[in-house]
């Protein structure tokens, strides 16, 4: 059976951010808030990345180097699976 | 109307919960761990969602992630299965609580069951017969004395706080009780950090008989006969059959009364089970009720023509029992063999690739099981691979059916118990069938010898 969300294609796996849990993705706090990363942006280790909700939760995904967004695998607010890869931020 | 179902286990289960599901119309979500990425719920349901690691706390067992699953997967109603979550109350309750139906009994009766000494209450005030024993701890020596008298010798003492066989002492004659539960008591404190000891009284060659029933959101309750689940190791079933073989008629309709008896006193809705334990003079006492389907439901299956999982999901929906008590006949007989992925005779576990898997067909005979050829069994999970079930008009001929069936069931890559079923199947203790709770591994410390 097809799974819930696409998956990513060819993408080096070492820069890959996965989801750490199934819910919805979100670029940002709010609708019109701006997005927490975009391509091109500098991240710094503990930053929020984005947003997975679930159960009604907000949950902070934040970056684990510093880096910098190459990609963004997945639409605003679409459900996401677990370990679903969401980034490539290549290492600074 | 359910329309959409997420099936919160994997497995056998997940498949037989998709399969019926599908024969109702209604979509499916599997959702899966890691570890199953290939297993056959995730490819036969409409869709699957992964919902964490291999560990089941992570996913299987992770309310969090499954109400997620069910948020994302935008369902209607959720099954639970066995096992995992299926009789965790408070699940039940989220599922409820965040707008789902689920497939399953009350909350409410899911406690009262899950509780050892407020089950034991609710069947004592509906008549449900108990072992005798003391109610509750034992104050002091006289006390249990005055117990032991009244339900007689062989008595066990238990520690209130213990459980799998830990903190139990039989006792023979009065001599010895004293110490007995002085000693019992001292080995509860330190094993449990809790002295308090019960009694009751010690069967010694019972048999595990259960009933099935089915109760909907209209106050009816009906039983769909009893189950013979005597053959077991370490508590652990291994063969199942229907009817029990052991029991007449007349024994058939007050046992099974008790069970509807049972659901009827904690309103009972859905498919539950009750356990009793049955002496060789017939008379039996309720032990527990497991609030869920069963692995071995299949065989009552057989024997009545109901699906219980379709009747767990009408049930749910709030349809009416289509049948009285009087509409359900036993016909013939149906046995189960649990095939595990584990050592016939020593019984380490066998995980590992299924280089080839071949179930068997043909005239009554039925493979529940997720395994396909070239399908590789996660060590994380129980090593069950598949439930072969056979159905005859007599057990004499189901017995033979089952033989051919294990005979033609071929599984490399892995070793299962397969041999066990072939040995035990041609046991003339097993074919007779006058054996109980203590068979099996009495039977299999005989062959280590």
């Amino acid at each position: 059976a097809p799974a819930a969300a696409p998956a990513a294609s060819n993408v080096p796996a070492g820069h890959q951010v996965k989801a750490p849990m199934v819910g919805t993705f979100y670029r940002a706090a709010s609708p019109d808030a701006e997005a927490f990363a975009s391509e091109g942006k500098k991240v710094k280790k503990g930053e929020t990345l984005c947003i997975i909700e679930a159960m009604k939760l907000m949950n902070e995904i934040e970056a684990e180097y510093d880096g910098v967004v190459e990609e963004i695998l997945v639409e605003n607010a679409t459900p996401v699976e677990y370990g679903q890869p969401l980034f490539v931020i290549r290492p600074l | 109307m359910i329309h959409k179902v997420l099936i919160a286990n994997r497995g056998e289960i997940a498949v037989r919960i998709i399969r019926a599901c599908k024969e109702l119309g209604i979509e499916t979500v599997a959702v899966y761990s890691e570890a199953d990425r290939d297993a056959m719920h995730t490819r036969l349901a409409d869709h699957a969602i992964c919902i964490g690691p291999a560990q089941s706390d992570q996913s299987y067992r992770s309310i969090p992630a499954l109400m997620s699953a069910a948020e994302v997967g935008d369902v209607d109603a959720i099954h639970p299965g066995y096992g995992f979550l299926a009789e965790n109350p408070d699940f039940a309750e989220i599922v409820i609580e965040s707008g789902y139906t689920w497939i399953g009994p009350s909350p409410e009766s899911m406690r009262i069951m899950g509780d050892k000494v407020a089950a034991k209450n609710k069947m004592r005030s509906a008549g449900v017969p108990l072992v005798p024993g003391s109610d509750g701890a034992i104050k002091d020596i006289e006390e249990a004395k005055r117990i032991a008298r009244a339900a007689g010798f062989p008595v066990i003492v238990k520690a209130a706080a213990g459980g799998g066989g830990r903190g139990m002492k039989v006792v023979h004659s009065e001599p010895a009780l004293s110490g007995a539960v002085m000693m019992a008591q001292s080995e509860a404190a330190t094993a449990f950090g809790d002295d308090t000891v019960y009694i009751e009284k010690f069967l010694e060659e019972p048999r595990h008989i259960e009933v099935q029933v089915l109760g909907d959101k209209h106050g009816n309750v009906v039983h769909l006969f009893e189950r013979e689940c005597s053959m077991q190791r370490k508590h652990q079933k291994v063969l199942e059959e229907a009817p029990s073989p052991f029991l007449d008629p007349e024994t058939r309709e007050r046992i099974c009364m008790a069970g509807v008896a049972a659901a009827k006193a904690v309103d009972y809705v859905g498919a539950g089970t009750i356990e009793f334990l049955m002496n060789p003079d017939k008379s039996f006492y309720f032990i527990e009720m497991n609030t869920r389907i069963q692995v071995e439901h299949p065989v009552t299956e057989m024997i009545t023509g109901i699906d219980l999982i379709e009747w767990q999901i009408r049930v749910a929906q709030g349809e009416p029992l289509e049948f009285t008590q009087q509409d359900l006949k036993m016909k013939g007989h149906a046995i189960e063999c649990r095939i595990n992925a584990e050592h016939p005779f020593k019984f380490t576990p066998s995980p590992g690739k299924v280089e080839l898997f071949h179930a068997p067909g043909g005239r009554n005979v039925r493979v529940d099981s997720a395994v396909y050829t070239g399908y590789s069994i996660p060590p994380y999970y129980d090593s069950m691979i598949a439930k072969v079930i056979t159905h005859a008009r007599t057990r004499e001929r189901c017995i033979r059916t089952m033989q051919r069936a294990i005979d033609e069931l071929a599984v490399m890559g892995v070793t299962t118990n397969r041999e066990l079923h072939q040995r035990l199947l041609a046991n003339p203790g097993f074919q007779s069938g006058n054996f109980n709770i203590h068979f099996l591994e009495r039977w299999l410390k005989q062959m280590q010898l």
